[in-house]
């Protein structure tokens, strides 16, 4: 194959790239938009086996164990793609993009002992740079993984003299940086490896739970420019236009979802080196709840006019969407009338209520987002909060300093009456009290989501 | 390349990333940083073009796994993203 026809394929799946990001930006076309980035990935690594590089010959060498590696590669991420529970999805988005980092990084340090000493300093720089980012997105992912799966404690991690150990370590990274570039050799890139991975670590560790996904998305957009930086080292347009885009795009959409949150993203990725240890309201203290029956629940919603469904991480693990539904058209079917309040932020991403309650087929006019139901709750009767804690916690609004403060928050606390569905009464991934829950119109439905859930509906068909 | 040309494809490319995502409701924010996920996944070309011109078995073992890594960011990251857009489905009005 010519280099032209080889430039010219590239190019197609680079344009297939902004296809799919431009499809995915859509409702309606979002699923194409995928296919189409599909269709553009494979037909990229396709045409690499037809072409034979500079002082290469084809086939390809070492063939078997190129596809050997990719059946490896299909044998592990097929599998885990198509298993994973809903609940689980983002921290996988987050170890995909990590491993894509790692991938990134280890081509750096191949082409960087390849060239050896015939690499030019652009060449060099451009590595180092990719070893660099590559290593903070592969351990940061772990680390976002780490906490998501909650193998790990989803509070910010704040050590003493934390943010000089981070700042001490950023110099370093570019300190051996500059000292590649300079001298060259494996040993200062290893080590440029080494620390630029434990700077990933300490990185990503003072974040707090509720902030991860953003920097999921940052570290997302690093992995992108990684690529663009591989693709200059490799001579290759299509990975620099695909990593561009990413890293592009993705800084945009780390931005839109830190809107949504009501964070500036320098807060969020800062936030943990200036914040004090919270002392969590007084740790320990034996507060008075009501909670109550599913039956008493049953009646308030009987006699109520309006209700407003919060569904949240809860509703996500107990796999209650199918149950939340059902409650919801009997609601209806007694002529009350009932929407879904959606905090863009609730679950463990933007956007993770609505794929959820998507897959129970609720009707898409039921979902309210945050700017249209909060003026609602002055006249809601009934505000049922389904395993979502952080996204109701006036504290956001009240308590200055709090891990949330700052962010939109849908306000149930002025509806009539207010129940929590809960599990226990933990706090919320942000790890903050929720006054709300000793509020005296608050009733506390203890128990699974789901169960709970079964019961008000059968006691509610039995009124 | 010309470094002239590479700088023009690079500022072109932000700003069309910039441009297709800056209008996105938050309902799509998590599938589309997954199929960004995905895309980026074409280091795989990278890895399979250093696995081809590797010399020493150090070489190839790291590109092996460069291969490996960058398989299952591509697949899965398309594969995980097409789920959680079949849930979308049924839902157009």
């Amino acid at each position: 194959m010519s280099r032209t026809l080889y430039d010219l394929i590239g190019l197609a799946a680079g344009v297939a790239f902004i296809l799919a990001l431009k499809g995915l930006s859509h409702p309606k076309t979002a699923r194409r938009g995928n296919l189409i980035g599909a269709f553009g990935a494979g037909l990229a690594t396709l045409v690499v086996f037809f072409y034979a590089n500079p002082g290469s010959s084809l086939p390809l060498n070492h063939l078997g164990w190129i596809l050997g590696a990719i059946a490896i590669g299909l044998v592990i991420g097929v599998p885990a793609a198509r298993k994973v529970q809903m609940t689980q999805m983002p921290q996988l988005v987050a170890l995909f993009n990590g491993v894509g980092g790692g991938a990134a990084a280890l081509v750096a340090i191949v082409e960087y002992l390849h060239l050896g000493v015939e690499a030019t300093t652009a060449e060099v720089i451009f590595t180092v740079f990719t070893v660099i980012v590559g290593c903070v997105s592969f351990s940061g992912s772990i680390i976002t993984f780490l906490k998501l799966q909650e193998l790990m404690t989803t509070r910010p991690v704040i050590f003493p003299a934390g943010r000089f150990i981070i700042a001490a370590t950023l110099v370093s990274v570019i300190g051996v940086g500059g000292w590649v570039v300079n001298a060259l050799g494996t040993s200062p890139l290893l080590i440029l490896a080494g620390l630029s991975l434990l700077f990933g670590v300490l990185f990503v560790l003072p974040v707090g739970g509720a902030d991860v996904p953003i920097v999921i998305s940052l570290l997302n957009a690093f992995t992108g420019l990684t690529v663009a930086a591989s693709g200059y080292v490799l001579d290759s347009t299509l990975l620099i236009i695909a990593g561009t885009l990413v890293g592009a795009s993705g800084t945009i959409l780390t931005r839109l979802m830190a809107e949504a949150m009501g964070r500036s993203l320098f807060g969020t990725l800062f936030g943990a080196f200036t914040a004090k240890p919270q002392d969590v309201a007084a740790a320990g203290e034996e507060r008075p709840v009501r909670s109550g029956s599913p039956d008493d629940v049953a009646i308030l919603l009987n006699y109520a006019r309006r209700v407003v469904i919060v569904p949240g991480f809860g509703l996500a693990v107990a796999q209650a969407q199918h149950t939340v539904r059902e409650l919801a058209d009997l609601m209806i079917s007694k002529g009350i009338d009932v929407a879904y309040g959606i905090h863009p932020v609730a679950g463990r991403m933007p956007g993770h209520m609505n794929v959820l309650l998507a897959e129970a087929n609720v009707p898409y006019d039921q979902l309210a987002e945050m700017d249209e139901v909060n003026p609602t709750f002055g006249q809601t009767d009934v505000a049922i909060v389904i395993g979502a804690n952080d996204v109701v916690n006036p504290a956001a609004q009240t308590t200055p300093g709090c891990p949330i403060y700052g962010m939109p928050i849908l306000e149930v606390n002025h509806a009539a009456n207010i129940i929590f569905l809960k599990r226990s009464m933990r706090p919320g991934f942000a790890g903050i009290e929720n006054e709300l829950l000793y509020d005296p119109k608050t009733m506390l439905l203890f128990g699974d989501a789901k169960a709970s859930l079964t019961k008000v509906v059968s006691a509610l068909k039995a009124l | 390349m010309e470094p002239m040309a590479i700088l023009s494809i690079f500022v072109l490319a932000v700003f069309v990333g910039f441009e297709v995502v800056s209008k996105v409701s938050s309902t799509l924010h998590t599938p589309l940083m997954s199929g960004a996920n995905a895309i980026h996944g074409v280091i795989l070309v990278g890895a399979i073009i250093v696995a081809d011109h590797s010399e020493t078995n150090l070489e190839l073992g790291l590109s092996i796994a460069a291969i490996i890594l960058a398989t299952i960011n591509m697949v899965g990251g398309f594969v995980v993203t097409d789920r959680m857009l079949e849930m979308f489905k049924g839902n157009k009005k």
